[in-house]
């Protein structure tokens, strides 16, 4: 069992903690342009009651998709998600270790941190990756969350070196980020119900799939849809598939000629 | 050089036990009952802020009694080594029992080696899938561990609230009851307990994965009125 003293205690700080106990990997030097797969275009927007985040499933290494069903927007706890762009590998050991920071702040401090504390936190670990992602393992988060203190959806982007943007309307990433950007801007309004702010975000991911070959979409054989999810005062829910599938039979007839 | 004086092994460990039994019953009492749906922790905290009762990983809750620093390093300590292994091996692997031994160590430890041994009893709780899983292990100051099945009993006059709860424990309690029985056993026949110095929380089989969760003041009231 870990035992500190008073001057070396970690306190909250899980990565700290793991660091203490020789746990982090260490990251070699040098440049090899390694075949990983790689993880696309996610979104989130605000709306009247929180924030709407949405992600599609592929992951991708070259032209070949390696993986169908891969989850990259998750709750990384009760009022906030993470959605994650860039190497499949790295991108997944953040959001876990993400998730544990904030469960274990929480537990650790006996109260969890603010939206913006979780913000920054995650910032901190984009900024450790960037050693990492100058060998190409680059890991893009989206933050978004119900900010409890102020009743509000808050979102937020991030760059390689850590750096942390808050937006106040919508924000894309990933490979398809610059055709759900554009379909989100032609038709945001601050003040969309959940209904509109769902569809707006599924149909965003539509016409990303439909220009880049990187970002899948809806898989009616396999059943296998975009993740959708929103963050209110009520927590994080994510869209039951057979909504989601609702959605794009929707957009699908809509698009028929 | 002068010799130091002899003293028997048995008047030491004797001498260090009584003052960690003092040091705990000094402080109030603590109880957990198992219900139906999971354990009910309960203690007697006149502080809204300094906890006695706390999760530490899932299905899994920490309670201590004695002097707070001591349990709440342990406490901490606890929690690290919880989420170490679940980040290490899978949240599943993550079980009271190697918690409970590796809490004897450090407070059997300390009695042995130190000066002054922890003046704590502490008691890790843990609910399973089915209730015929669930388990709760008792630490004593010296690092003894009691594994018990329906209900334990910390801190001073721990031995007259586990005979009211012998009397009054039935399998297949409601919360409304197991937290009734529980503050029944706690106050006993001839003293009431203000319900804002009750602190009370719960491991509950429910359908999320944290199963942890405190009892806020109205709904002590409620459950206990009602």
């Amino acid at each position: 069992m870990p035992l500190f003293t008073a001057q070396e205690d970690p306190g909250a700080n899980f990565p700290e903690l793991l660091r203490r106990m020789d746990l982090l990997p260490a990251v070699g030097a040098g440049s090899v342009d390694l075949q990983v797969p790689h993880a696309t275009t996610c979104v989130a927007l605000t709306f009247s009651d929180g924030v709407v985040m949405a992600g599609d499933r592929r992951a991708t290494s070259g032209h070949l998709i390696s993986h169908r069903s891969m989850e990259k927007v998750v709750e990384a706890d009760r009022f906030s998600g993470v959605a994650i762009a860039g190497a499949a590998g790295p991108a997944m050991e953040m959001i876990k270790l993400f998730q544990l920071q904030l469960e274990h702040y929480e537990k650790v401090e006996g109260a969890g941190l603010s939206l913006e504390g979780k913000a920054n936190q995650l910032s901190m670990m984009v900024r450790s990756n960037l050693p990492a992602a100058m060998q190409g393992m680059i890991v893009v988060p989206l933050f978004a969350g119900f900010d409890q203190r102020r009743g509000l959806g808050r979102l937020w982007a991030y760059d390689v070196t850590g750096g942390r943007y808050e937006e106040h309307e919508y924000v894309a990433t990933g490979s398809g980020s610059l055709h759900a950007s554009t379909v989100i801007k032609v038709a945001y309004r601050p003040d969309m119900g959940r209904a509109e702010a769902v569809a707006l975000a599924a149909r965003s991911l539509w016409e990303a799939a439909d220009a880049d070959s990187a970002t899948g979409g809806p898989d009616t054989l396999r059943r296998i849809y975009p993740v959708v999810a929103t963050i209110t005062s009520a927590g994080w829910q994510r869209l039951d598939d057979t909504e989601v599938a609702q959605i794009y039979t929707e957009i699908a007839g809509a698009n028929q000629r | 050089m002068s010799m130091p004086f002899y003293v028997a092994p048995e008047q030491v460990m004797k001498d260090r036990a009584d003052y960690a039994r003092k040091g705990i019953a000094r402080g109030r009492a603590l109880v957990a009952v198992r219900y139906e749906d999971g354990i009910a922790l309960v203690a007697e905290n006149p502080s809204e802020t300094l906890r006695k009762i706390s999760e530490i990983y899932d299905r899994i809750a920490f309670a201590g009694v004695g002097k707070y620093n001591e349990f709440d390093q342990l406490r901490v300590a606890g929690v690290r080594a919880a989420d170490l292994k679940g980040y290490q091996y899978s949240r599943d692997d993550v079980d009271a029992r190697s918690l409970a031994n590796q809490y004897a160590q450090i407070v059997g430890q300390i009695f042995t080696h130190e000066m002054k041994p922890m003046e704590v009893e502490i008691l890790v709780a843990e609910i399973g899938v089915e209730p015929a899983q669930d388990q709760m292990f008792h630490v004593l100051y010296d690092g003894t561990v009691f594994d018990q099945r329906d209900h334990a009993a910390l801190g001073g006059d721990a031995d007259a609230i586990n005979t009211r709860l012998n009397e009054t424990f039935r399998e297949g309690f409601t919360l409304e009851q197991a937290a009734k029985v529980a503050v029944a056993a706690l106050s006993g026949p001839d003293r009431v307990i203000a319900h804002s110095d009750l602190e009370m929380a719960v491991l509950s089989r429910g359908a999320t994965r944290r199963c942890f969760r405190r009892i806020p003041e109205s709904q002590v009231t409620s459950m206990l009125t009602g």
